[in-house]
């Protein structure tokens, strides 16, 4: 990659971080909600409840804390995960999709979120870029943190949360335009690159990284929508690498795809957690366990357990884990 | 008579339906779970009625293109041979139309001579027969179909088979129909077009700079030597289209992307049908508007800034044919971007592109044919609307590209072309063809270069 892209990006995304930083630890530390946000998301609960704040007090940076998920065998600190959430709430108009869910997602690592059909972990997921945005009738409640700050504080875009926290979905999505201007879109929207070589640096060194480059360099202007179902989804995490995120969010990633090229997306997240916080929703236990560092089980909604991923499939705490896991459910 | 037989027809195929259906329902049932039939016992009724109802319907369309002529002729036979002695064609259709209209039961002016009277009777007798024929001419066929189908029919029968082909021949016909159609009004267009250019040279009307149809049309008649130029109409028509269009298309396709995008859903649930609504109005509703509304508040205005308008403009033409154009517009594109998939639309929010970012780079790109063929149709609405036009632009033809002036379109002229008394082979009369033609061929590559913008951009985006 070009080393002066790279600071420009990064230089940016500093001081965009850094002045988000300032604002957000003037407010108090129970992480108010977005008073003047574009889409009203208010708290329609009397959250934080008693027996939470214990929880809920010690998020933010900077202060000691000890979030509650410290304390099990493997915890995952707080000052060591790039999100940390604390009673989530998710709801669909009337209807609860998520229940006061807390849970801890490290860096540089690979977080699964496995669990029944819909069972939340779909939702779950949206609110760590705050996609739930853009369906009206979601509403969002609890204190969920990236790198400390609350991304729904009222003055966090939404937009340039997106561009920190990259998604790729269950269905491949390719625009249809070339596979270098789909690459090469966020990079545009974003500014990324000062010049046309810069931006051809940038889409070789994303479509290398998502390990598709040898199959395409030869057709880059071809329609991205023409590529197989595997090298579409592969060109969808191109796309999201490029925008230069910090988190790549992939939800059901391979679902929809043939078993050698689920393998190619699974060798891809084992060698992106390298740059990336990675947090990956999926049905497949197998891929869970097999790519994932930690991993966490909803239920209707429900966080059951989280932890390791030995620990959680080899030995877990609850039983229904264990049920779920070992296929006597879901 | 064509009631009854069409009742007929129609009876026996639901009769032959029936006379398909129940034997094959009967061995389905009796092979109890079994699969006794090659088709559902459905098909093997459509089939009875099929072979019932079609052989009978074509029959009879075919006996009512012959009959009129037929009896025509024969009736003319019956009359004396001095009364028909010396008479042009025109004077014999004429005593035909006599004899038709004293058979309705009408009376006609004076006192008929005997003959007449007598022919008139004849030709109710001969009608009388001729319908009851017909309906035998169309049982027979359907009977003589009816008992073949019927002994066809075996539970090895490949009913389904045929029904698909018979419906395959249905709508193949139906297609045919539409194209013959559209073939036949070209090529009518083309000879009265040829007949046209063989009176005025065809140099003069692509490029003549006047469009003054006012010729003499009796020898005594005070009038100018006309001039067949067609250059100051088709301005018209291009300024007039081009105005309604710069004002409709930014307007309907910003509000479909505020609908689409934006609005909430009660909002859009409220404005879209009502802005397809504007479609329904009658174009000389907009005439009526654009006259006493628009024209008055359109100069006063420009008065007060120092500039005079026409009472009759095309810029006023132009305006109230864009709010016309708008639904067109605003409905199609927002169909097309409604049909965007929504994980395009995710994928490119999911990036941080903003809303406006998605809608300008992924939407639109995606959603291009739809809005073409809605800009397309708007400009072939422009283009073929005549209402609005007579009403607000006026009739005269001038040769300008100011907006502010009266003037007039080929539609508006085809129309007081061939309104009046006007012989058929006048030039006026026929120069409506030759601008018919000229028209057709403007809309025609209309659609031709949409097409190629939007094979174009298929290319680059799909």
């Amino acid at each position: 990659m070009d080393e002066k892209t790279d600071k420009t990006a990064g230089a940016a995304r500093t001081q965009a971080g850094g002045k988000r930083k300032k604002t957000a630890a003037k407010k108090p530390a129970t992480g108010k909600k977005p008073a003047g946000a574009a889409k009203p998301k208010k708290k329609a609960k009397p959250r934080p409840r008693a027996k939470d704040i214990a929880r809920l007090a010690p998020c933010g940076v900077g202060q000691p804390r000890r979030g509650l998920i410290d304390d099990l065998p493997g915890g995952c600190r707080d000052e060591d995960c790039k999100f940390v959430t604390r009673g989530v709430d998710v709801f669909y108009g009337e209807k609860q999709a998520i229940f006061n869910v807390s849970l801890n997602i490290p860096d540089r690592a690979v977080t699964a979120l496995i669990g029944p059909s819909g069972c939340g972990k779909s939702t779950f997921l949206r609110c760590l870029n705050r996609m739930n945005d853009i369906i009206d009738i979601c509403r969002v409640s609890g204190d969920i943190r990236m790198d400390g700050e609350d991304i729904y504080a009222g003055d966090i875009d939404p937009v340039l949360l997106r561009a920190r926290v990259g998604m790729v979905f269950q269905k491949p999505n390719p625009f249809p335009k070339s596979i270098y201007e789909n690459v090469a879109y966020g990079p545009r929207i974003h500014g990324l690159a000062r010049h046309r070589d810069e931006l051809d640096e940038i889409v070789e060194t994303a479509l290398r990284r998502a390990a598709l480059w040898d199959e395409v360099k030869d057709r880059l202007k071809a329609p991205g929508t023409g590529l197989s179902g595997g090298q579409q989804q592969r060109l969808c995490i191109a796309r999201a690498i490029a925008t230069k995120p910090e988190v790549i969010l992939m939800d059901e990633p391979a679902s929809a795809l043939d078993p050698i090229a689920t393998a190619r997306i699974e060798e891809l997240i084992h060698e992106l957690k390298e740059n990336f916080c990675i947090v990956i929703v999926t049905h497949s236990m197998q891929q869970a366990a097999r790519v994932s560092d930690r991993t966490a089980f909803f239920h209707l909604g429900k966080l059951i357990e989280e932890g390791p991923t030995e620990q959680v499939f080899t030995n877990p705490r609850e039983t229904m884990t264990q049920d779920y896991i070992t296929g006597r459910f879901g | 008579m064509t009631t009854i037989t069409m009742l007929a027809v129609l009876l026996l195929a639901l009769f032959g339906y029936w006379f398909g259906y129940r034997p094959a329902r009967k061995a389905e049932l009796a092979a109890a779970g079994g699969r006794a039939l090659h088709s559902r016992p459905v098909y093997h009724g459509l089939y009875v009625a099929a072979w019932v109802g079609i052989p009978s319907l074509l029959l009879v369309l075919v006996w009512l293109l012959a009959q009129g002529p037929v009896i025509d002729r024969l009736l003319l036979q019956t009359l004396p041979e001095q009364a028909l002695a010396g008479l042009s064609d025109a004077q014999i259709r004429v005593l035909l139309s006599k004899i038709h209209t004293l058979a309705a039961g009408h009376a006609l002016p004076g006192t008929p001579p005997e003959y007449v009277t007598q022919a008139a009777d004849t030709l109710k007798r001969w009608r009388m027969i001729a319908g009851w024929a017909m309906l035998a001419g169309a049982l027979a066929p359907g009977l003589m179909g009816l008992f073949w189908a019927r002994l066809r029919i075996a539970p090895q029968f490949r009913a389904r088979q045929r029904v698909e082909r018979i419906l395959d021949g249905l709508m193949l016909a139906c297609a045919a129909l539409a194209i013959l159609t559209t073939l036949g009004i070209i090529v009518s267009l083309f000879f009265e077009s040829l007949r046209f250019f063989a009176k005025v040279p065809l140099t003069e009307f692509l490029f003549g700079p006047r469009w003054e149809p006012q010729i003499a049309m009796r020898a005594d008649q005070v009038a100018g030597q006309g001039a067949f130029g067609m250059i100051p109409v088709f301005t018209g028509t291009l300024l007039i289209s081009a105005i309604s269009l710069l004002f409709a298309v930014p307007i309907g396709l910003f509000s479909a992307i505020y609908l689409v995008e934006y609005a909430s859903s009660r909002f859009r649930a409220v404005v879209k049908p009502v802005l397809e609504f504007l479609a329904g109005i009658p174009t000389v509703v907009y005439g009526f508007f654009a006259v006493v509304t628009i024209a008055p508040a359109l100069k006063a205005w420009l008065h007060g800034l120092g500039i005079s308008m026409a009472p009759n403009s095309a810029l006023v033409a132009g305006l109230v044919m864009g709010i016309m154009l708008i639904p067109f517009i605003s409905s199609l594109s927002d169909d097309a971007l409604a049909a965007v998939p929504m994980a395009l639309r995710e994928g490119s929010i999911g990036l941080g592109a903003t809303k406006a970012e998605t809608i300008r780079k992924v939407l639109l790109p995606a959603a291009l044919p739809g809005i073409m063929s809605g800009i397309l149709l708007a400009a072939s609405r422009a283009i073929g609307e005549t209402m609005i036009v007579v009403m607000a632009a006026g009739i005269i033809a001038h040769l300008t590209l100011n907006p502010l002036e009266a003037v007039t379109t080929v539609t508006v002229q085809i129309v007081t072309l061939l309104i009046g008394d006007t012989a058929f082979d006048s030039p006026k009369t026929l120069a409506a063809f030759a601008l018919g033609l000229v028209l057709f061929l403007v809309t025609l590559a209309l659609n031709v270069l949409s097409m190629m913008i939007t094979r174009r951009y298929r290319e680059q985006y799909d």
